[in-house]
């Protein structure tokens, strides 16, 4: 890796004929394959890609000028709205950076249901991510409806935990909001044996389909270079070969005690982030059945935290984490008030979709919707 | 052989087809309006006021303390204190909210003004079915339609309610016998205030007449 030259990059420019023969389309905002609100000005030439613009900006909400003005604590229900496919690592996310700022340490117990709770997220998070890259294949519905089946049983588990199936805002200063309502561990239990059964069944439906291999083999090549001075984080990362996974290199939380392995793809394509995601959803169950029956009794919250008046000493921190989508990072400057004096996130869903240009030019107009797809991204969190 | 991948993955939705036939646990959805999955305890969504008793007004919780105004990220809360003061569950006169207000276009369920409330006034309901024509006053719950009494409490979150009633009630007993105790202390004091001042007067009247008697130790000196 340290030998990769960082230099200044400007993406390769496609030879036309003719640039008044181009045909610029405006895909989006309100396109069925951009996930949310998301424009691509794309120029064509024919069908191949010349240029590719992406506008973002449509879901901003100002998250986080709005978390300058309120209290630390009140910005916590918000951070479920930044991917809100993945609450409860959202939160994780900033409780750590919180936690890093004000010296809080996290109980034993708390720490573990927070793996749990998180490993539970990055299976969901894939299996849908799958499903919709699969939507915007063509294949509508089946693999999608497969999925959901499954991310719905999980979010029974959230609903149950939390009180919230996707805004869950379950985790707090030095530990967890609320201990685990009764029989919810052995509903866990059930539901992590029956993970492998449905990641074998998207397996058996899809690793192998030619439909699939057609479409997503070669297309959308990311270089290992490229996407690592593009600051490209999580599967697209790790699709390119190059082994970093903040739950290793950062040795947060409890993350020390599994053993579990981080799979790497060779090519970079699409077919690589897709067996990713596979593989990673079956390193989550290993995790999840490490931790379950470890799971220590005790207290879930720090004594010392407590629901108002939290100032924590000035200073600055960044606490970040695997999120299902890349590495989340949340960067807070505190001026000793209750209210952060700055508050940053660090979204992967935005930083992994500043290459989408890279990858898509040259390409059918046809793959930009799989590679834009394949990027998995979240628009709440793109724009925040 | 082409399209053998496809023919797998064909098998695999043919099992889930034929088994949502032969199998509950392959069939997912329910019939919503006609068939209703069971609640989920901790479910939240709404913010509703508790009170005790049986009436309404008398019996709510609140006493206007403001602190969910204050904490609630965004600000959908509404409250204009009283003027004068009721008597609260234990005997207290408190101030009680005059309006309460909850704007629930604007509430995002985050239960923060439950954590923050320091008289479990505040609880989280679990009514869904809330859709209205009205899009700005028909969502603007006022406090007659937010006071739901601890009963209903009790139903929805069965686990949470019942502690929070032994939180209560050990609280109120804890006033009660801090107010036995003070009531007391203070029958106590003012016994000993009149013993004492029965003997001070004895003591005087002894002094009076030890005076009388012709001693001069207490006498006005010429």
């Amino acid at each position: 890796m340290s030998d990769l030259a960082i230099q200044s990059y400007l993406p390769p420019v496609i030879e036309v004929e003719s640039q008044d023969e181009l045909l610029e389309v405006a895909m989006g905002p309100h396109h069925p394959s951009t996930h949310g609100v998301f424009r691509m000005d794309v120029a064509l030439d024919g069908e191949r890609v010349v240029r590719l613009k992406p506008v973002f900006g449509y879901l901003h909400r100002n998250h986080e000028k709005i978390a300058e003005k309120t209290t630390y604590l009140a910005s916590m229900p918000y951070t479920d709205r930044l991917d809100y496919f993945c609450s409860m690592t959202n939160n994780w996310a900033y409780a750590l950076a919180v936690e890093k700022l004000a010296g809080i340490e996290v109980p034993e117990r708390a720490e573990y249901l927070r793996v749990i709770t998180a490993e539970l997220t990055r299976i969901q998070n894939h299996a849908s991510a799958i499903g919709f890259l699969l939507q915007e294949m063509g294949a509508s519905g089946t693999p999608l409806m497969y999925a959901f089946r499954e991310r719905e049983i999980i979010l029974d588990l959230f609903e149950s935990l939390s009180g919230s199936r996707m805004m869950c805002n379950y985790m707090r200063f030095g530990g967890c909001r609320v201990d685990l309502p009764a029989g919810w561990l052995d509903a866990a239990r059930q539901v992590v044996a029956g993970l492998p059964r449905f990641i074998d069944e998207i397996e058996a439906l899809l690793t192998s389909n030619e439909i699939l291999m057609a479409r997503s083999q070669g297309v959308g090549i990311l270089k290992p270079d490229l996407a690592i001075n593009a600051g490209v984080t999580g599967v697209m990362l790790r699709a390119t070969g190059v082994n970093y996974d903040v739950r290793k290199v950062d040795h947060y939380g409890i993350y020390d005690r599994f053993s579990f392995r981080v799979p790497l793809g060779e090519h970079g394509d699409i077919y690589d982030r897709y067996m990713l995601r596979v593989l990673e959803m079956r390193e989550s169950v290993k995790i999840l059945e490490q931790a379950i029956p470890q799971l220590p009794a005790g207290p879930i919250l720090d004594p010392k935290s407590k629901p108002r008046g939290f100032r924590p000493k000035p200073g600055e921190a960044y606490g970040r984490i695997e999120a299902p989508k890349g590495e989340l990072g949340f960067y807070l400057i505190s001026d000793g008030t209750g209210n952060p004096y700055r508050y940053r996130v660090r979204p992967p869903s935005l930083i992994n979709l500043t290459i989408l240009e890279d990858m898509c030019l040259g390409q059918n107009v046809a793959d930009v919707v799989l590679i834009f797809g394949s990027v998995d991204i979240v628009l709440g969190e793109v724009d925040r | 052989m082409l399209g053998e991948g496809i023919l797998k993955g064909l098998g695999e939705t043919a099992r889930n087809f034929v088994g949502s036939f032969v199998s509950e646990d392959r069939l997912t959805t329910v019939e919503y309006p006609e068939q209703r999955l069971l609640p989920i305890e901790n479910t939240r969504d709404f913010p509703f006021l508790v009170y005790d008793g049986a009436d309404p007004d008398a019996g709510l919780r609140c006493v206007s303390c403001q602190i969910c105004e204050k904490e609630c990220p965004p600000k959908c809360i509404y409250i204009v204190k009283s003027t004068d003061k009721k008597p609260d569950y234990v005997g207290k006169p408190q101030f009680y909210p005059a309006r309460f207000d909850i704007d629930i276009s604007v509430c995002m369920s985050c239960q923060i003004c439950v954590e923050v409330c320091p008289f479990e006034a505040i609880k989280m309901d679990t009514e869904f079915e809330l859709s209205t024509d009205d899009r700005f006053g028909g969502l603007i719950l006022d406090k007659h339609k937010l006071a739901k009494s601890n009963e209903h409490f009790q139903r929805i979150h069965p686990t949470e309610a019942a502690e929070v009633d032994a939180r209560l009630a050990e609280e109120k007993e804890k006033v009660e016998a801090k107010a036995k105790a003070a009531a007391e202390a203070a029958a106590a004091k003012t016994a000993a205030e009149s013993a004492a001042a029965k003997t001070a007067a004895e003591s005087a009247a002894r002094k009076a007449e030890d005076g009388s008697s012709g001693s001069d130790a207490e006498g006005v000196k010429p």
